[in-house]
């Protein structure tokens, strides 16, 4: 499968994921189409050459996180969704992002090198090897700035969530 | 070759999405999606962008914007628990508390 024809389809993928997740009314449904969402990007990063990273996004992206949002759906147990309704405020809101996504185009007007065919760049192909080469010599601090802000993010987590002690304030 | 251009363009189309949803839906669990959605197409567009130049580097700022959108979504939804606990709803319309 040549490049052109793995971008087609798994942008479609994405697309087509991501359209539904903003559309379904339930949000089990939404999670579901967003995990496939997720899929079609790691097919993206695949006909980038990152297979890598395609990995690590089938595995905590659309492993971890989601089941992390369907395990919260679940403990949630809502009723069957109504129709949100359409207000003036929504359609702010729609006239807003539709704002944002022409300014996004800005560069594509603005910026001709862009319509070029953007060739490999030859000097370090990218292996889980040389990944892990720059994650620990160039970019070391992040790295453990990062792991620290997991860990606090977890206990943070923990203590917002759990239930509160009968002799203390809720 | 596909140009950069395209990979661009479904970098700001999943972009555009997720600031739709987050600005559309009142469902705080459906809105958390919806940022999700957002880091996605801004990890695109690393990885694209980084290919013409350097590709490792691309690879690892993604990594890097995974990890933090874990550490999100664990405190966001532990909020959201928190706050179905105390006022039996998701909908971000019916929390107002803070509102003037």
């Amino acid at each position: 499968m040549d490049e052109r024809t793995g971008f087609l389809l798994f942008s479609a993928i994405a697309l087509v994921g991501a359209l539904n997740v903003v559309l379904r009314r339930n949000p089990v449904h939404a999670v579901l189409w967003l995990v496939g969402s997720f899929l079609g990007v790691a097919g993206i990063f695949l006909t980038l050459g990152s297979g890598l990273l395609a990995a690590i996004q089938v595995m905590v992206y659309a492993g971890a996180i989601m089941v992390l949002f369907l395990f919260v759906i679940l403990l949630l147990n809502l009723e069957t969704p109504r129709f949100e309704g359409i207000s003036l405020a929504r359609g702010a809101s729609l006239f807003a992002s539709a704002a944002t996504g022409l300014l996004l185009l800005w560069p594509f007007v603005s910026d001709r090198s862009l319509q070029a065919p953007a060739t490999p760049a030859v000097n370090l192909p990218v292996t889980a090897a040389n990944v892990g080469m720059t994650l620990f010599q160039r970019f070391a601090v992040p790295f453990e700035i990062v792991s620290l802000v997991l860990l606090v993010a977890m206990v943070g987590a923990i203590h917002v969530a759990r239930r509160p002690r009968r002799d203390e304030p809720a | 070759m596909v140009p950069q251009s395209w990979y661009l363009l479904l970098s700001a189309a999943l972009f555009t999405l997720g600031v739709a949803g987050f600005a559309a839906r009142r469902n705080s669990l459906v809105m958390f999606m919806s940022v999700e959605l957002m880091l996605n197409a801004a990890n695109v567009a690393f990885v694209a962008c980084a290919r013409a130049h350097e590709p490792v580097r691309g690879t690892v700022y993604a990594l890097f914007v995974i990890a933090i959108a874990a550490s999100e979504v664990a405190v966001g939804l532990a909020l959201v628990l928190a706050l179905f606990r105390l006022k039996r709803t998701v909908n971000a319309d019916e929390i107002r508390e803070l509102r003037a």
